[in-house]
């Protein structure tokens, strides 16, 4: 079966400046597909670059096989859903979700039909007399989307369509989203600097920086075997520490950090050895935190300390653990099943972790 | 502190007063007024219409009305033409210092008096001008041409004139138009001429409207450009009123003619507003 989207080495500068490197993807048909990075690392650049507004320097863009690269825009089987979404102000609801058949040359009871069947499918059956800005933000979302989908593309471009809503609504956004795309079964590709929202949705992300691809995995993969240090620091939260390693037994190795502590992490396959500059990474909610030492013994980590300073957040409440020697920080994941709840800044704890949640990485200079 | 306040307010709004007043509202009844008397005698009048049946039983002032209008409104259409695609090129094709570079050139012909850019116009066209020998020079004609005092003289004055007044509002409107905006309008299938028909003409009417009465009424009430690049003869409805006025001392006639080229200018922008489906609020605000 051929991808819905497959790009080449795909190559772009400006004056000089390289914003994309040497990118290759693929997307299977009727998956979501996301880029995930932060502002400037190219991924809005790609995204024109496959819309049509923009020629890439060098390397290919394939839709459903065939190279795009001399089609424009308008000719592409390609849509997208912008950024501040660009609905039509001057156009009512159905003229807005009409305009992309009306410019196809389609009869006009068709374009009614059409537009209505569009507007059921997106829950808001009947408002297409209104204008657009008497839609909620929701609601615009959905019209942008369903503008796009009336003209039945092969790939859909979402340029962080959900990035002006507010937090609520944006969470329930995501959901739909997704099963927006399922009903349509159409396939999505998705940028975005909000990693929550590239993990809720995708089937595969992309995490960029600087230009280039760092790894291309599902979101499971990319959280739980992180292939570079900037995707172990970029995706969900972690503890990091800069250190030397000391010791390697097998795939484990033993690193003294700089302030002083000593802890045990995994390679997972990646050639480091005595002496050099490693950097280790571990999330948060793999340190157990405990009241009595003997509760940690089968943790290769252990650390002695007291809480410097509680972060309440619901169930996603962290602690920050100051080691007795004073040997450094350690953020850590509090357990919301009430067994804590008495911990207040000050107390005495003892927190721990497995060596193989600790993924050290050659350290990079930065 | 409140009469204070309140005496502050009055003294602000004085000279505002003042300004609508005197400069305005007067002068207006009063020429009202002088176009009603009719002289019956020596320093004797009475009050009757027949200043404005003059105007409508002598065929040269109505010929003369209707084509000031005519003329007027293809200067405005002329000028809306010309000025779209570059207030399109400043707003949205350029960024930066050549944008405000560009926009400053439309501005530069506008620090000098429209006196001397109107003899600048002569300079160019007359018989023993610029073009007249460029042309010579060429080959292309056999002896001197005269551009000078026909429409067509008066056309190019008039548009020349009144640029910069359709420039400022499109480009105004253009810039608030979203770049995203065009290109959603693209990225949907549209070709050029769709997107300029369904997205961005629409948006800029406000813009287009605005620019078209300012530049309309400049055309309609202008008196220096018709008569020198038209000449004497050129048969333009502020000619015929200064002549009432100063020439021939007829100022009842001449109020009267003021009066229906005030009752014009009101008519055509109030239909242009309704045939586009605009508000004066929305245009000018």
């Amino acid at each position: 079966m051929t991808a819905d989207l497959d790009c080449i080495d795909l190559t772009k500068q400006f004056s000089g400046v390289t914003a994309v490197d040497q990118v290759s993807f693929s997307v299977p048909p009727g998956s979501f597909f996301s880029i995930l990075g932060p502002s400037g690392c190219g991924k809005t650049t790609i995204m024109r670059m496959i819309a049509g507004f923009l020629e890439p320097t060098d390397g290919d863009i394939l839709i459903k096989g065939k190279s795009v690269l001399n089609v424009p825009p308008n000719k592409r089987p390609v849509n997208m859903v912008f950024q501040h979404l660009a609905l039509f102000p001057m156009m009512n609801i159905a003229d807005n979700i009409g305009y992309g058949l009306r410019r196809a040359g389609m009869g006009k009871t068709e374009i009614a039909y059409k537009v209505d069947e569009a507007l059921e499918r997106i829950g808001l059956p009947g408002i297409g007399a209104r204008k657009v800005d008497e839609l909620s933000g929701g609601q615009k979302q959905r019209v942008a989307i369903a503008r796009c989908m009336v003209l039945e593309p092969d790939v859909l471009l979402l340029d962080e369509p959900l990035g002006a809503l507010d937090l609520k609504l944006r969470e329930r956004m995501k959901v739909e989203l997704k099963s927006l795309q399922a009903a349509f079964d159409t396939t999505f590709v998705y940028i975005t600097h909000d990693q929550s929202e590239a993990l809720v949705m995708s089937d595969k992300i992309a995490v960029m920086n600087n230009g280039s691809f760092e790894q291309v995995g599902t979101a499971r993969d990319l959280y739980y075997r992180p292939d570079t240090a900037f995707v172990a620091g970029f995706v969900g939260d972690s503890n990091r520490w800069r250190g030397q390693v000391t010791k390697t037994e097998g795939h484990c190795l033993e690193l003294r950090t700089e302030t002083g502590m000593t802890l045990r992490g995994v390679a997972n396959g990646r050639a480091l050895s005595v002496g050099e500059q490693v950097d280790v990474f571990v999330r948060p909610e793999a340190v157990r935190i405990a009241h009595e030492q003997a509760e940690l013994s089968r943790f290769d980590n252990q650390i002695s300390g007291k809480v410097t300073s509680l972060l309440f957040n619901g169930a996603a409440s962290r602690v920050i653990v100051s080691s007795d020697a004073g040997l450094g920080e350690v953020e850590v994941n509090l357990p919301q099943s009430g067994e804590f709840a008495d911990l207040v800044k000050g107390s005495d704890v003892h927190i721990g972790w497995s060596s193989d949640q600790g993924n050290c990485f050659a350290a990079r200079e930065s | 502190m409140r009469t204070e306040a309140k005496l502050g307010f009055a003294l602000l709004l004085t000279p505002l007063l003042l300004w609508l007043s005197l400069l305005i509202f007067v002068p207006h009844v009063d020429i009202f007024l002088v176009s009603l008397r009719e002289r019956i005698g020596v320093g004797q009048y009475q009050t009757s219409l027949a200043n404005y049946l003059t105007f409508f039983q002598e065929p040269l002032y109505l010929w003369t009305f209707l084509r000031t209008a005519v003329m007027s409104s293809v200067a405005t259409l002329i000028t809306l033409v010309i000025a779209f695609p570059v207030s399109y090129y400043i707003a949205k094709m350029i960024k930066g210092r050549a944008q405000s570079a560009l926009f400053l050139l439309c501005l530069v012909p506008f620090w000098v008096s429209e006196l001397v850019r109107t003899f600048g116009w002569m300079i160019l066209l007359r018989e023993t001008g610029v073009f007249s020998n460029v042309l010579q020079y060429l080959g292309l004609v056999d002896g001197p041409v005269e551009m000078l005092y026909n429409d067509g003289a008066i056309m190019v004055g008039l548009v020349y004139t009144s640029m910069l007044f359709m420039v400022v509002p499109l480009v105004t409107t253009l810039e608030s138009l979203p770049d995203e905006i065009i290109e959603a309008g693209y990225d949907l299938g549209g070709n050029g001429i769709s997107v300029l028909r369904e997205i961005i003409i629409p948006h800029a009417m406000p813009g287009i409207v605005s620019g078209c009465i300012v530049v309309f009424m400049l055309s309609l009430g202008n008196y220096l450009t018709p008569t020198m690049l038209g000449g004497k003869e050129s048969l333009w409805f502020t000619e015929l009123i200064y002549s009432q006025f100063i020439v021939r001392f007829n100022w009842e006639l001449g109020a009267a003619f003021g009066f229906m080229l005030l009752i014009l200018s009101s008519a055509i922008v109030w239909g242009m507003l309704k045939l586009t489906g605009q508000s004066l609020e929305k245009t000018m605000g």
